[in-house]
């Protein structure tokens, strides 16, 4: 029997295709074997710029480390830690790595629903920086707590000291939230990836076959293990999608809850949702930048691919811009004159250079990203990118330590209050840990998924033969 | 009972790993059932699979299951948790705060149907490996390969049908 399809050039795509010339988002003619060669051999030979990278990371690390001892031996005295100031950049550090960790679940999550298959290429280093960012989270946590070793206080947890978790604070439910985001960001990475750690077995020897061998769980191409491969995908994708939301709404919840003004505000969790998507498209595109040039990923991470990437960037850019023009609408017409004194404050006092630079690079400077020409240079994106996130962290920063300087009583101010250098390195420490275990993920396992760029191969190669192929004439 | 054994055909391409399998199907060949026939390709390929005829997909039900009992014991759990501190009441505040315990809720119901998900998963993986040696890396490079469990007897005829449709190569084993 034979099953009759439209003709593909009759319909309304391969018309656009014949006549609308479009740059391809990938080589449609590279092989299957040259994929799996490609993405195997940027597993072994990497160019010098990535050891340059992993060894200032771990140079990073190791200070970060160091000031973190010095902090926990010392007290949190030597961190310059005290009332009102008594989260510094950590929490606020907290809040950008929680934001950067949701464009994973954007990418592979919302896309991959929406069926736009030129994330296929990306969305596994994207997943990957997802859990590094909340991996590197989770020790703010830690780092900002006076007593480290009763971090175990927030979870949720009954004993028999009574020391009962207060259900009705945020912080619980951050504790809960962070927990299972991070548990199903692990699981979804890792699943994701069962085919390509397969090809990994294949093709590897000695004691890495040993180790792909028990991650591919026996993974052998079957067709039973594709349907029930997809469909796993698909419901961990969707059931990701709604904690990654709650997350970042409950993160910002610690905040508008309280009474503080500046933080008591009802579009705090849209708005900290925005902004969080917002740094992470902007970070994806700075390592889509390092990957394609250090992996020799040119062909897989193309400039059509940045381009959408940036578009979609751009849109969220204006997304979180409209969010933060409510948040001031809504203090300066409202009837709070302690919010509208707040806001003030971050305008014109001691950290106003912080709050316009906020300003300009999180909403100003994305603009960049609508023309066309600077779209596709490779080292304008990469620049732009970086700012975009040195505007993201700043506007954590704006949230946290201005608001806590200026609160309702005049004789808690502390205007010139400046982070001192144990912050300021343990800060630049959790970016060395997140760079160098990146960098390491890079190495050890495929950042290109190879089975998803040969199904878009395939299927932009052919999609009528594709579909032809279904119906068989015997 | 005889013992069965493996054969495995190689193609360079869907369409004929398709008009294989659709073959295969027809030519009632004793001693050899479309059950025991597994498709093996790099990539997710639904239209040539179901070629191999309905092999429903069971995964949701876990996960159905997996949520109704992690939002169960989430709320549960932890309201009669806190119900055993009746005995330390503290004025003003609700032995139950419904609303943040909604939140946990919330939380386990997504973790636990996550975790059933998977799980489901790994079992039917194993469920219906098939025990056998014989497979070829070219099959995670750019090769479909038609694996088909049958008695030996039947094991002639496979080959012919493979052979027929441009098989690229045929592996055999017991």
């Amino acid at each position: 029997m034979t099953e009759s399809f439209p003709s593909f050039d009759d319909t309304e795509v391969g018309i656009e295709r014949r006549f609308i010339p479009k740059a391809k988002d990938i080589d449609e003619d590279i092989a299957w074997a040259q994929i799996n060669g490609d993405v195997l051999r940027s597993m072994e030979r990497p160019r010098p710029l990535y050891w340059v990278i992993f060894i200032s990371s771990l140079g990073l690390f190791l200070f970060g480390v160091y000031c973190e001892i010095y902090q926990y031996n010392t007290g949190l005295g030597v961190a310059d830690l005290r009332n009102p100031q008594v989260w510094g950049l950590y929490i606020a550090t907290f809040i950008f790595w929680i934001g950067m960790s949701h464009s994973g679940t954007l990418l592979s999550a919302i896309l991959h629903i929406m069926h736009a298959d030129w994330r296929k290429p990306i969305y596994r280093f994207a997943e990957a920086m997802t859990t590094f960012s909340l991996m590197t989270a989770g020790l703010f946590v830690l780092v900002h707590l006076g007593r480290v070793w009763q971090f175990y206080y927030v979870v949720a947890y009954p004993n028999e000291r009574w020391a009962w978790p207060n259900f009705s604070s945020p912080l619980v439910w951050d504790a809960t939230a962070i927990g299972s985001y991070l548990t199903t960001s692990v699981i979804f990475l890792y699943f994701g990836m069962i085919p390509d750690l397969a090809i990994c077995r294949d093709n590897a020897t000695g004691y890495r076959r040993t180790f792909y061998r028990a991650l591919s769980v026996g993974w052998k191409g079957t067709d039973r293990q594709w349907s029930n491969f997809r469909v796993t995908y698909l419901t961990i994708g969707c059931l990701l999608i709604p904690l990654a939301v709650s997350v970042h709404s409950i993160v910002a919840t610690d905040f508008a809850v309280s009474q503080q003004p500046g933080w008591h505000t009802t579009s705090f969790p849209p708005y900290f949702v925005a902004g969080a998507l917002y740094s992470g498209c902007a970070a994806i595109i700075t390592l889509f930048v390092i990957l394609r040039y250090t992996f020799r990923f040119e062909k897989y991470m193309t400039i059509p691919i940045l381009e959408k990437l940036c578009k979609l960037t751009f849109a969220i850019s204006m997304v979180w811009t409209y969010l933060n023009l409510i948040e001031y609408a809504s203090v300066w017409y409202g009837t709070d004159p302690y919010a509208k004194q707040a806001l003030i404050f971050r305008a014109t006092g001691t950290y106003a250079w912080f709050w316009w630079a906020m300003n300009f690079l999180g909403s100003v400077l994305p603009f960049t990203l609508a023309v066309k020409r600077l779209r596709i240079n490779i080292p304008i994106m990469l620049v732009v990118s970086l700012l975009l996130n040195v505007g993201m962290w700043i506007e954590r920063f704006m949230i946290v330590t201005p608001t806590l300087a200026h609160g309702y009583y005049p004789w808690t101010w502390t205007d010139g209050w400046w982070p001192n250098w144990v912050q300021v390195g343990i800060v630049l420490g959790s970016f060395g840990w997140f760079n160098m275990l990146f960098m390491l993920f890079c190495k050890i396992f495929p950042s290109v998924s190879m089975y998803e760029v040969k199904e878009m191969v395939y299927h932009r190669r052919q999609p009528h033969k594709a579909r032809k192929a279904v119906p068989a004439e015997t | 009972m005889t013992k069965k054994a493996f054969v495995l055909g190689l193609f360079d391409d869907f369409g004929m790993a398709a008009i294989t399998i659709a073959a295969l199907r027809e030519s009632s060949i004793p001693g050899f059932k479309m059950q025991d026939v597994t498709l093996k390709s790099p990539i997710d390929h639904p239209e040539c699979a179901a070629e191999l005829g309905p092999r429903p997909v069971y995964i949701q039900i876990f996960s159905l299951m997996g949520a109704v009992l992690g939002s169960s014991l989430g709320f549960l759990g932890i309201s009669s948790a806190q119900a055993n501190f009746l005995r330390q009441p503290r004025g003003g505040f609700p032995i139950v705060p419904i609303p943040p315990n909604m939140v946990i809720t919330y939380e386990l119901f997504i973790l636990t149907a996550v975790f059933f998900t998977i799980t489901a998963c790994l079992i039917v993986w194993k469920i219906h490996s098939v025990k056998t040696s014989l497979y070829d890396t070219q099959i995670s490079v750019d090769k479909i390969g038609i694996l088909v469990k049958a008695e030996p007897a039947a094991l002639v005829r496979i080959r012919e049908i493979f052979t027929k449709h441009d098989a690229l190569e045929i592996l055999e084993s017991d």
